[in-house]
């Protein structure tokens, strides 16, 4: 888990790196596209609603202000097994250039653990454009939750709530 | 499980642990094999070790006089799993994002298609 990035390599596929020196999470991903087209993706929030969100629901941006100290806001739905659910997320833009974005990052569902987001667009010079995104976190607790976000309960979950239920006598 | 998975993660934070990691991918080795290549006290190293064997990345054999070390490759495969998962995420949405660029690219660069309004008469 090292984060030097091989400039040979192609990142046709998302890579991901958990940073090992810092609470960290490293993303790169090449794109068939210009800078600007990269940085218009993620600062029109047209754009941005149509591809961002944890689901293909996409998300609902309910405030938006791509500028220095402005800030942004939205709301995403999805379904999850039969559950629907519906979660947000707001932060504020510190740095908005054509080649990088700099901007804190907040789940609703923990307001104190704020991630600080860096995110750059290297112009490869044949027509594709490298992004580079690195979330910092509070604490490596924080970044390896926000790593398990995306896993199902696992069994061993299942049995800690029990064990939970059994501890205050509800079972 | 979750108390596991951070300890997985904090016990290979450290390039040394990490290292012996990636040797005893290859095989279960004596202590004072895995000491071998660094340069620090064989106290230094058997602190690394109850770092990884806490986390239960490690175990080591109680019976044989030797003690080799064994990696438990399964918690290993949990936490790979797990940042796999993350990338996966992270992947469906550059796909939706490849979309939008392409749209944007036929916006920006109408050559195909149908041409605009207003051509020369």
């Amino acid at each position: 888990m090292t984060t030097t990035q091989n400039r040979d390599t192609r990142y046709t596929e998302a890579a991901i790196e958990a940073d090992a020196k810092v609470p960290a999470i490293h993303i790169w991903r090449d794109f068939d596209a210009s800078p600007s087209q990269l940085f218009r993706a993620h600062t029109d929030p047209q754009l941005f609603a149509r591809w961002s969100g944890p689901s293909s629901v996409g998300a609902e941006i309910t405030e938006w202000d791509a500028r220095e100290g402005g800030c942004w806001r939205y709301t995403a739905r999805g379904i999850d097994g039969r559950d629907e659910f519906e979660t947000s997320f707001h932060g504020c833009f510190h740095t908005v250039r054509e080649d990088r974005i700099v901007q804190t990052f907040t789940w609703d569902g923990m307001p104190d653990s704020v991630a600080l987001e860096t995110m750059t667009f290297e112009d490869l010079g044949d027509g594709r454009t490298r992004l580079h995104a690195v979330s910092l976190c509070d604490s490596f607790e924080d970044r390896d939750a926000w790593l398990r976000s995306g896993m199902e309960v696992g069994v061993n979950d299942g049995y800690a709530a029990i064990d939970r239920l059994l501890a205050e006598g509800a079972l | 499980m979750t108390d596991q998975l951070s300890r997985v993660f904090a016990a290979l934070a450290d390039p040394t642990r990490r290292d012996m990691v990636a040797r005893l991918t290859e095989g279960d080795h004596t202590v004072n094999d895995l000491a071998a290549p660094y340069d620090v006290s064989l106290q230094a190293v058997s602190k690394h070790l109850k770092v990884l064997e806490d986390a239960g990345l490690v175990t080591r054999t109680r019976e044989a006089q030797r003690r080799p070390v064994h990696l438990e490759a399964e918690v290993f495969d949990l936490m790979t799993k797990w940042i796999e998962r993350y990338r996966q995420q992270a992947e469906e949405r550059f796909s939706r994002l490849d979309a939008v660029l392409a749209a944007m690219d036929e916006q920006d660069n109408p050559t195909t298609g149908i041409r605009t309004e207003g051509t020369a008469s």
